[in-house]
């Protein structure tokens, strides 16, 4: 029982280096496949919650999961990339090592701000709640910070990541018909996101957001 | 009277000291060794950096003529600091009498006070490639050292001690845990090892191209037996430090507290380490490409950023 918790602590920790790669990296590329390693620790980490609390939904959410964000999801945006022909893209965004202070001080106004839930909760993983809204916040930080349409919903992606990880490990996971929701709605989101991908490009001749600020009316 | 407990310390005390000095060279040429094996060259074998010593040893010292006493004892300075940072590191028994002289918030004054004095000396000449290598020294080091403490602090965390012999008691001795703090840790250790070093993504010790070059820029006014003394401190220093990091995250093996009979399984050990973790060092080495001088505080802050982060996660989870 302790090393299933070892492990879940682990595996916690790594969903959070992912995050801070994530961060960190500034070619499009290697952030679709940060997102999909960071969909592999999820699917992981739900099957370790699975098989320590005895909850067989969790099992089908845990491969879900893995079909979803290691395979489809990222197959998808690569896929996109390559039809936008933006895969070796060097973005310049505001540097890097400041992002990453930032992102420090968020990890422990996360921390902080769990303490007193994780201290509510009975569950054997409360700690991980933490770390969960960890990396929801760091997420939400790269969309802000990044100024491209495809890191942004990456970051969107991530984002959604932490939230189903605060989901499995303090609570033992949702319904699975909720679950099966957010994952179409996820898929949908993408597909779409991808549509608005080539609109922009039409438009603009560029993927970068702050074109859309001349949109307005005179 | 001593007991015979303290006598016996004292002897591998000696004995712990003239296995690392000796030791140190091989390693870096086993180092190299491995280099050459991965980039599909022969390699000069494993004993080069002894065939180099003795070769330095029995040359002319030659000093420039504006050289001052600073710049003349700094390789022996250099070469002390090292080695007794070698003999406070646990490295094959945990009750060494030297260990407790000094935490490990002492040990990391002990390599700053050598990096000053390579640095001083460095620039004692007045060339401009000394005073450019001291400069990018300075540069590297003063990133890598605050995220060497996070390192040990973390380390301390868990043991609740900043000795590192109470350190290696705690997580060697004990029931295995797996701490996600300490492989945080680790990675940023690694990180630092390689910045601290000169080795490939920061600096490369193989070559003398003044536009990348930081250790070897420093040291290119020594010659003969101090140069011999300065590059036998970097041989010790690299052992220091892949010392350091077999105590801080694979302590398996080292010799406990009045087992003295575990000696012989404690040096075996050490040694397999060794060839393990100079291996690594060596395929990470071929693996990686030597990055812009101006990218390497991005990436010193990397191991800033990764230890302060095993921190947080050792007061989140406790672990």
């Amino acid at each position: 029982m302790t090393y299933t918790i070892q492990i879940i602590n682990m595996l916690a920790s790594m969903l959070l280096l992912i995050a801070f790669a994530m961060l960190s990296q500034r070619r499009i590329l290697s952030l679709i496949n940060l997102f999909a390693w960071q969909g592999l620790v999820l699917s992981l980490s739900t099957f370790v919650v699975a098989y320590s609390t005895d909850q067989h939904h969790l099992y089908y959410s845990a491969g879900l999961t893995l079909l979803l964000k290691v395979l489809v999801l990222p197959w998808l945006l690569h896929r996109l990339i390559r039809k936008l022909n933006v895969r070796w893209d060097v973005e310049t965004l505001i540097n890097i090592p400041t992002t990453m202070l930032v992102g420090i001080g968020l990890v422990i106004f996360a921390f902080n701000l769990a303490a007193p839930i994780s201290q509510l909760s009975e569950s054997i993983t409360r700690g991980l709640i933490g770390i969960a809204l960890a990396s929801v916040l760091l997420s939400l930080l790269m969309m802000l910070t990044r100024r491209k349409a495809v890191p942004q919903v990456v970051g969107f992606l991530a984002m959604e990541n932490g939230l189903f990880f605060a989901a499995t490990s303090a609570t033992h996971g949702m319904p699975l018909v909720v679950e099966l929701g957010i994952a179409l709605d996820v898929l949908v989101a993408t597909f779409i996101f991808g549509i608005f991908f080539f609109q922009i490009r039409e438009t603009f001749d560029s993927l970068d957001i702050s074109n859309m600020e001349k949109l307005k009316d005179d | 009277m001593m007991t015979t407990d303290q006598r016996l310390g004292i002897l591998f005390q000696l004995y712990q000291s003239l296995l690392v000095v000796l030791l140190a060279p091989l390693l870096t040429g086993w180092v190299n060794q491995c280099r050459a094996w991965l980039q599909n060259r022969t390699g000069p074998g494993l004993m080069q950096p002894y065939r180099t010593l003795r070769k330095l040893f029995h040359k002319d010292a030659v000093m420039a003529y504006n050289a001052s006493p600073l710049f003349r004892v700094t390789p022996y300075i250099l070469f002390g600091c090292m080695w007794l940072a070698a003999a406070i590191i646990p490295i094959i028994a945990v009750d060494l009498p030297f260990s407790p002289a000094a935490d490990v918030i002492a040990l990391v004054g002990v390599f700053a006070l050598a990096r000053v004095f390579i640095a001083l000396a460095a620039m004692d000449i007045g060339t401009a490639f000394g005073t450019l290598g001291a400069r990018r020294e300075m540069l590297v080091s003063f990133l890598a050292e605050p995220a060497l403490l996070m390192v040990f602090f973390t380390a301390s965390l868990i043991s609740h001690s900043t000795q590192l012999p109470r350190i290696v008691e705690a997580l060697a001795h004990h029931q295995f845990v797996l701490y996600p703090s300490l492989a945080f840790a680790g990675l940023a250790f690694v990180i630092v090892l390689l910045a601290e070093n000169a080795r490939i993504p920061v600096d490369n010790p193989g070559t003398h191209l003044e536009l990348t070059m930081i250790h070897e820029a420093m040291i290119l006014e020594y010659s003969a037996r101090h140069l011999a003394l300065v590059e036998w401190a970097s041989s010790l220093k690299l052992f220091a430090y892949i010392a350091i990091g077999i105590a801080l995250f694979v302590p398996y093996g080292i010799a406990e507290v009045g087992n003295w009979g575990a000696l012989p399984q404690a040096i075996i050990a050490l040694l397999v380490k060794l060839t393990l973790a100079g291996a690594a060092l060596a395929l990470l080495e071929a693996l990686l490409a030597k990055m812009r001088i101006f990218r390497a505080p991005e990436f010193l802050g990397t191991a800033f950023l990764l230890a302060v982060l095993g921190l947080l996660i050792h007061f989140l989870l406790g672990a």
